[in-house]
């Protein structure tokens, strides 16, 4: 029973220390975001990896969610003769939750995990000792190139995504189930607003993106320095980094006041 | 100086002190705390206990950014050469000027190109580390940890890998750097006659603490742990030492490093 | 770091393409618009605006010319709905407003239907004439109330 008790006590205290480390790391992150010099060719880099590599996965999951979503909600529109509503509900869930949502998991699972394998094997390899004993913070060299590469890319890939969704939702309810286009362009359009919806779609992938960032690059800043610590560090990042954003999305869809 | 990973202990109660200008080599087996030991000069490792300090510098009470100006005076050979892989060649060892100087990017091309030559390297340039070998990528990375004229340099089995004629070619590099600019040396191996030419310390690792002296020294002493690791050749070979031996020793410098 | 001109122009086509999609969805899906557009405001009172919403659109011939701003009680606890409405329509001051409903349970809005007169509705003006909505339960309800009746 003490022993129990000990242990719960020890997870505790680790799990405190492990957030305390995350902040500290965040902060000197943060910091390093103004810190001379630039790193902007390593940042191009990373939005390379991150942005330009993940195109094409966002592009046909986010058409093929749209077909998905235009099947599924046209079947159950027409139920009550409602088919014109599609436009509006499909626009509305995109742009407020199923965009940000699924391709802030879909760019976790492909970049967060590649950059904490990335950052994570650097570690393993003493590149990131090879940088400090050079004079070189790190967290300012590898990291944060690589996280606001994550924070910048996210929104972009999230209004891709959008409109991929858009144009898929299109393709299955005009041109396959007979739905006219203009009805379903006005619904969207007359249905979707800026100020609430599209502003809440970018404010939710920026800070998924945010978080994806300081997430993979702690999670391969601080994993242990073997082959085992950099495959354990990159399952963490991406239940971490889902976790963070399925609970963030709650918190800011609660807070925006729907 | 104390240190244990977990319930092992490293070191116990080691004590052991590097001088300035002269070339030292960490003799010992695997798992003696060699590495570790150069790590902790690095600063890149805190000891549990004790003090490490370095021209005068108690690292422990330093913060990363006070470490930096330090390291900016150390070069530090890692074992696997620990090259930036997606950096090439010349954009690894000019890192550091690139970094720290208002070098011109031809100056720096220039001096890259002079310090890849000095251990043997030519027209590798433009090449990334995983198209390399592992001694030419020993090589590069020996580059890099030069490339400052840094006041302090670590070797962690720097010979390891490498063919006879570019030991040799390390060797004299080391010596020559050690003569010319007053270099502080301290090499790490775990076999001792490639490295032992050109020592001016030995410092003899073993259960968690360390036995110094100059390689006559430990020759002709009767220390069992250091008979019992040299064994009667290397006794022999030492005692031979200042015959083969190219260069005389060094005299005392100034306290560089004190290790306690 | 090895400068990579085709890489570096990918990139940069990756970030015109996303900032175009957001532009499209900020600007055509969402109506963001810049440098307002001349708008003005009118008002109309009703005694039931039944689920009338801010940002209902409001009509003319079925065309939308605008969109509903605030809905507020005025003194005598009626609704007073004001609207934005495009300006140079010239909606005759006798023109009426009233709440309508798209299909059977679509969403409200705001019907105007031009009256004769030459003068023209100002901003800040209201409408004369105001046709509250037609609530779906309150028709439900008296129907079910007069079966019961008649039984």
């Amino acid at each position: 029973m003490i022993d129990w008790i000990r242990s719960l006590g020890a997870s505790a205290t680790s799990s405190v220390e492990g957030l305390g480390q995350l902040a500290v790391f965040g902060g000197e992150l943060t910091t390093s975001l103004v810190k001379p010099p630039s790193r902007f060719g390593f940042f191009l880099r990373a939005l390379y990896d991150a942005g330009v590599l993940s195109v094409a996965l966002i592009a046909l999951s986010g058409f093929t969610v749209g077909m998905v979503l235009g099947l599924q909600l046209y079947t159950t529109l027409s139920r009550f003769g409602a088919e014109e509503g599609l436009g509006a509900v499909v626009g509305l869930s995109l742009v407020r939750e199923l965009g940000p949502v699924v391709c802030g998991l879909l760019v976790t699972g492909r970049a967060g995990s590649a950059v904490t394998a990335e950052v994570g094997s650097m570690k393993a390899t003493e590149q990131l000792d090879g940088l400090r004993m050079m004079a070189i913070n790190p967290i300012h060299f590898v990291a944060m190139p690589r996280a606001l590469a994550l924070a910048v890319a996210m929104p972009l890939l999230n209004a891709l995504f959008i409109v991929f969704a858009i144009a898929g939702a299109f393709v299955i309810g005009v041109s396959n189930q007979g739905l006219d286009g203009g009805v379903y362009i006005a619904g969207l359009e007359s249905a979707v607003r800026f100020a609430d919806d599209v502003g809440q779609s970018l404010l939710k992938s920026l800070v998924f993106g945010m978080l994806l960032g300081l997430v993979a690059t702690y999670k391969g800043y601080s994993c242990s320095p073997n082959a085992a610590g950099v495959a354990r560090a990159t399952t963490s990042t991406v239940v971490t980094a889902s976790v963070a954003i399925l609970l963030s999305d709650y918190i800011i869809t609660a807070l925006w006041g729907v | 100086m104390q240190l244990a990973f977990g319930h092992r202990p490293v070191y116990d109660g080691l004590e052991c002190r590097m001088r300035k200008g002269e070339i030292h080599l960490l003799l010992g087996g695997s798992g003696t705390g060699k590495s570790t030991l150069l790590r902790m000069i690095g600063g890149l490792q805190r000891p549990d206990s004790g003090i490490v300090r370095v021209a005068g510098h108690d690292l422990a009470g330093l913060r990363e950014r006070d470490l930096g100006e330090i390291r900016k005076g150390i070069g530090m050979l890692f074992q696997n050469g620990a090259l930036l892989d997606s950096m090439t060649v010349l954009e690894n060892v000019g890192l550091p000027l690139r970094e720290h100087t208002k070098q011109s990017r031809v100056e720096i091309e220039e001096r890259v190109s002079s310090v890849l030559s000095a251990v043997g390297l030519d027209d590798v340039q433009s090449l990334l580390p995983r198209e390399l070998s592992g001694g030419m990528l020993r090589r590069v990375a020996f580059a890099r940890a030069i490339v400052m004229e840094p006041e302090i340099l670590l070797c962690d089995e720097p010979f390891s890998g490498l063919d006879p004629l570019n030991v040799t070619r390390i060797e004299d590099l080391l010596v020559r750097l050690n003569k010319e600019l007053g270099l502080t040396v301290v090499v790490t191996s775990h076999h001792m006659a490639s490295s032992l030419r050109m020592a001016d310390q030995m410092i003899l690792m073993r259960d968690r603490i360390c036995v110094s002296g100059t390689p006559e020294e430990l020759a002709g002493g009767d220390d069992e742990g250091v008979i019992e690791f040299l064994g009667e050749d290397g006794r022999s070979f030492l005692a031979r030492l200042h015959e083969i031996r190219d260069h005389g020793n060094v005299g005392d410098g100034s306290s560089a490093g004190d290790l306690r | 770091m090895q400068s990579n001109a085709s890489r570096d122009l990918v990139v940069g086509l990756f970030v015109l393409v996303g900032l175009g999609a957001l532009a499209y969805l900020s600007l055509q899906v969402g109506g963001l618009e810049f440098g307002s557009q001349e708008k003005i405001v009118l008002r109309a009172t009703f005694d039931d605006i039944g689920g009338l919403s801010a940002r209902a659109p409001v009509r003319v011939a079925g065309v939308k010319i605008g969109q509903v701003s605030g809905i507020s009680l005025d003194d005598d606890l009626r609704a007073t709905v004001s609207m934005e409405i495009e300006t140079g329509l010239d909606l005759s001051i006798d023109s009426s407003a009233a709440i309508r409903t798209a299909g059977l349970l679509g969403d409200q809005f705001i019907a105007v239907e031009l009256g004769a007169e030459d003068e023209s509705l100002q901003d800040g003006e209201e409408f004369s004439f105001t046709e509250s909505a037609l609530s779906i339960d309150k028709l439900v309800g008296r129907l079910v109330h007069d079966a019961g009746v008649s039984n």
